[in-house]
């Protein structure tokens, strides 16, 4: 190819108030070349794309090290509109249309096509009229390029969330500038067709000479567009790659494989487990964005199970859905016994507790005080902390016995606060974390599911976090479901593993499985249209 | 030092300076020629009259309903068992009892089809609820008129139908609850015993309700409702209870105001009640999303204190009537000042 390549990434580095997310990064992409960047969630994509975008959020958290440059220039863009004066164009994950325009005009918005009027003499050229016919000419050029039907005087709320992504693109594709697009997994919204329309249209793209940064989870996809590969782990480059040169085995492996041998295995050997105490069958659950399909699950009586899967993919409405928090449907039989769905106060009282991964919107009253915050399920669901007034009469809270329950968690669990009488607000999230657990834990549940524990806190609240959730299933033998987006920390505690993939069970794997094998279930490819 | 700043904290720049405000109305008034034992009764009398209706905002700021500006329909309530109460010429403390034991599913009823209808507007319950009670207002103007009352003490003399605008309960049971216990000090100022007892009686029990099983759930609702949820609480029948336990207070309180002050006021009467309630609650300290037994007192001492003391101690310095305007100006910016305060975390 020679000659200057259109993006040079140098040692680019960041963190976020000392919590390193990227470093080292460098890679350069050619014209009309598609780089498929990919990585877990959380292995420092998005961080990436907004520094290269130029995203007010990195500034104002210190910059960046390194430098990139742009056709062998250095660049250093300091707000988005800059990045998009360079010829860099972005299409997010979430949708920036408006719903009440037509397709044309969100394709052609702020660079419509305008012509002159006698306003404009004495008001400036703010007052030109809008030529609808070019801009009707302009969109359609646009989505012709991408080799897709578009009605373009649609209005966006009435279309279908594909269509969506294709006005986006569109958009990008009609900016004359564009040479560098970044697609942030653009086909996970799309159905199976659409995608393949989409990767069609990402190769004639890239023979127009646009250079593109796809970001996907779907490595199959990755496989089969891309010119170059980028994975990305833990804020560093692991593997540069090319599709010819590599398979998705190795892609996988290393995406999710840390250094295996570090990561505590658990004693999870040779543990006896009792009879099947939950089961799960064609569980749907309705929760936004985690939307479940169909779950089959049975878990044993005394293991810590780990359910698994990237984000999105539906894992956290499966202990939302069976705590009542979204509709949903199917059978739940804990201890033979069923749990009515739909009915917070059911598995409750059944001695099945949860913590959520919504800590502040579900899991806290921030307002209340830390003892308030572990009795209240206890008190409500159990009618404990009560005290009987004038003979039985009434029964009013008894507020000795809270602060009593409060400060033996508070030493047990080392919270560190002022008091029991503080209020959670004021509280950092490590510590906040350990109140949500022991609220679950003063209902003495028999089953405990655990939403992403250790979202969001620092290291030593994440030790000690996971090992109160493994003393009390060792010593208590309470029965723990823990569901996480870090696959290592699953399979440091727990024994056996479900990865969830669109809604549904992809496999249940022992924690000492390989992690290649975590990683195929995950991206929902089989271990044989691996092998390929 | 430290001490001085943790009470101004605890206590809020606000409070201490209303309450500085009032204690120099008090000196000041024997200056201008205002008696302060008539003041002092003054403002007792008004404490008196008006804390159960301030108490009635407690239970559906707790449980996140916000305050109730739909207060008038509780009065309402209480309009209706005052009037039936009179119509049945039952006189002394078993008038004022029947009138609030008339009240009383009245209100109920009323209450639970109000939580119905907050419950369905989630977020926007003040202003929902502010035309709720000017509406049910402008309905009972109808209603006051062709209701069968047939009492001479209550009807129109020309007509011999329809309630007027004014009735007195002077020959029934004006002050059957004030007068029990009360003794006079001297010629202007006497202790309205029998008020504050009830009052006082009113408040532990709902200070006893907010420590019960539900009334801790209802807190809880109030303070995170998802939280409440996926604890096993039911939102929607906690808000319902709120409100309902709100209008009814309403419903006593306006019974309360109207055995002290000696008239039922109809029509247009209860129109803008919800108001010195609300501001007075604020005054005391809460917010739209908590407030305690201690604001109520506090707050309609502070409240009725200033309304009372500040039109005649200024009507006096400047020689002209402006006590309405003050209080207007006083009520209303309380209200804007409360509504526009943000909570703000202590560090």
């Amino acid at each position: 190819m020679g000659g200057e390549p259109l993006l040079r990434v140098e040692q680019v580095g960041k963190a976020y108030f000392g919590n390193r997310v990227l470093k080292n990064i460098s890679f350069s992409l050619n014209k009309g070349r598609i780089l498929g960047l990919v990585g877990e969630n959380g292995a420092g994509k998005s961080t990436l794309m907004n520094i290269l975008f130029g995203m007010n959020v990195i500034a104002e958290t210190g910059g960046y090290e390194g430098k990139f440059y742009i056709n062998g220039r250095e660049a250093n863009f300091h707000s988005p509109n800059d990045a998009l004066e360079a010829g860099i164009g972005m299409v997010h994950q979430e949708f920036s249309l408006i719903p009440g325009f037509s397709v044309t005009e969100n394709i052609v918005l702020n660079r419509e096509s305008l012509v002159y009027n006698p306003l404009v003499e004495a008001f400036g050229d703010r007052l030109k009229t809008l030529d609808r016919a070019d801009m009707k000419r302009r969109a359609g050029e646009a989505i012709r390029k991408l080799n897709f039907s578009l009605d373009s005087e649609t209005l966006i709320s009435e279309l279908p969330v594909g269509h969506k992504e294709f006005t986006e693109i569109a958009r990008e594709i009609d900016k004359s500038k564009t040479q560098l697009l970044v697609l942030d997994e653009p086909t996970a919204v799309l159905t199976e067709s659409e995608a393949e329309i989409l990767l069609d249209s990402m190769r004639r793209l890239a023979k127009n000479g646009i250079a593109i940064i796809f970001i996907s989870h779907r490595l199959r996809e990755v496989m089969e567009v891309c010119d170059d590969i980028v994975v990305l782990r833990d804020g560093e480059v692991v593997l540069t790659t090319e599709p010819s040169k590599t398979s998705v085995r190795e892609i996988a492996s290393s995406m999710v494989g840390r250094n295996i041998e570090k990561a505590a295995q658990g004693d999870a050997e040779g543990r006896k487990f009792g009879r099947e105490i939950l089961r799960i069958r064609n569980l749907w659950v309705d929760m936004p964005g985690e939307t479940v399909r169909s779950v089959d699950l049975d878990i044993k009586e005394g293991e810590i199970f780990g359910i698994g899967g990237l984000a999105g993919q539906g894992k956290l409405g499966i202990s939302n859905g069976i705590m009542g928090l979204y509709a949903s449907g199917g059978s739940v039989e804990f201890d033979s016994k069923t749990v009515q769905l739909n009915n917070p106060n059911s598995p409750l009282s059944m001695g099945i507790s949860s913590v959520s991964e919504d800590r502040r919107g579900v899991g806290l009253l921030l307002d209340e005080s830390i003892a308030w915050n572990i009795i209240f399920t206890s008190l409500q669901n159990q009618k404990r902390f009560l005290k009987s007034l004038c003979g039985g009469l009434v029964k009013v809270r008894d507020d000795s016995a809270i602060l009593d329950c409060a400060r033996k968690y508070i030493q047990e669990l080392e919270i560190k606060c002022v008091g029991p009488g503080q209020r959670v607000r004021e509280l950092s999230g490590g510590n906040q974390q350990k109140i949500c657990l022991a609220k679950a834990f003063e209902t003495h549940p028999r089953l405990l599911f655990v939403s992403e524990p250790t979202r969001g806190i620092d290291v030593g609240a994440k030790k000690v976090v996971l090992d109160t959730l493994k003393k009390y299933n060792r010593e208590l033998g309470m029965t723990i479901v823990m569901i996480s987006s870090e696959l290592e920390e699953l399979r440091s505690i727990c024994d056996r593993i479900a990865i969830i993939d669109k809604g549904t069970v992809v496999g249940i794997k022992s924690a000492s499985a390989s992690s290649e094998e975590f990683g195929y279930l995950m991206l929902g490819t089989s271990e044989e249209a691996a092998n390929r | 030092m430290k001490d001085i700043k943790n009470f101004i904290e605890d206590v809020g720049w606000p409070r201490i300076l209303i309450a500085l405000f009032l204690l120099s109305l008090f000196v000041l008034a024997p200056f201008v020629g205002v008696r302060l034992d008539a003041s002092i009764n003054d403002t007792l009398v008004r404490f008196g009259m008006n804390g159960v209706m301030v108490l009635a905002m407690v239970p559906m700021v707790q449980s996140g309903c916000g305050l109730n500006f739909g207060l008038p329909l509780g009065i309402i309530a209480g309009l209706l068992g005052a009037v039936t109460s009179v119509e049945l010429e039952v006189t002394g403390l078993t008038g004022v009892l029947t009138a609030m034991l008339i009240a009383s599913p009245i209100a109920v009823i009323l209450g639970w089809c109000y939580g119905l209808l907050l419950n369905k507007v989630k977020g926007s319950e003040m202003m929902i609820a502010t035309y709720v009670g000017f509406s049910s207002v402008a309905l009972m103007c109808i209603m006051w008129l062709v209701l069968p009352y047939k009492s001479p003490n209550m009807v129109w003399g020309y007509a011999g139908k329809g309630l007027r605008t004014t009735i007195s309960v002077e020959a029934f049971w004006q002050n059957a609850i004030s007068s029990i216990g009360a003794f006079r000090i001297n010629e202007f100022l006497a202790f309205p015993t029998g008020m504050f007892l009830f009052f006082l009686l009113l408040c532990a029990l709902m200070s006893l309700f907010m420590r019960t099983r539900t009334g801790t759930a209802m807190t809880i609702v109030g303070s995170n409702p998802d939280y409440a949820r996926a604890s096993g609480v039911n939102i929607d029948k906690m808000r319902t209870l709120s409100v309902v336990l709100s209008t009814w207070m309403g419903a006593i309180g306006i019974i309360m105001y109207e055995q002290c002050f000696g008239f039922v006021q109809l029509y247009m009467g209860p129109f803008y009640m919800a108001f010195p309630a609300v501001a007075a609650i604020l005054i005391g300290g809460a917010s739209v999303k908590k407030a305690s037994i201690a604001n109520v007192i506090v707050g309609t001492i502070l409240f009725q204190g200033i309304l009372t003391m500040t039109p005649s101690v200024i009507n006096s310095m400047i020689q002209t009537d402006m006590s309405e305007v003050i209080r207007i100006i006083v009520s209303n910016g309380m209200i804007l000042y409360a509504l526009t305060r943000a909570t703000k975390v202590r560090s």
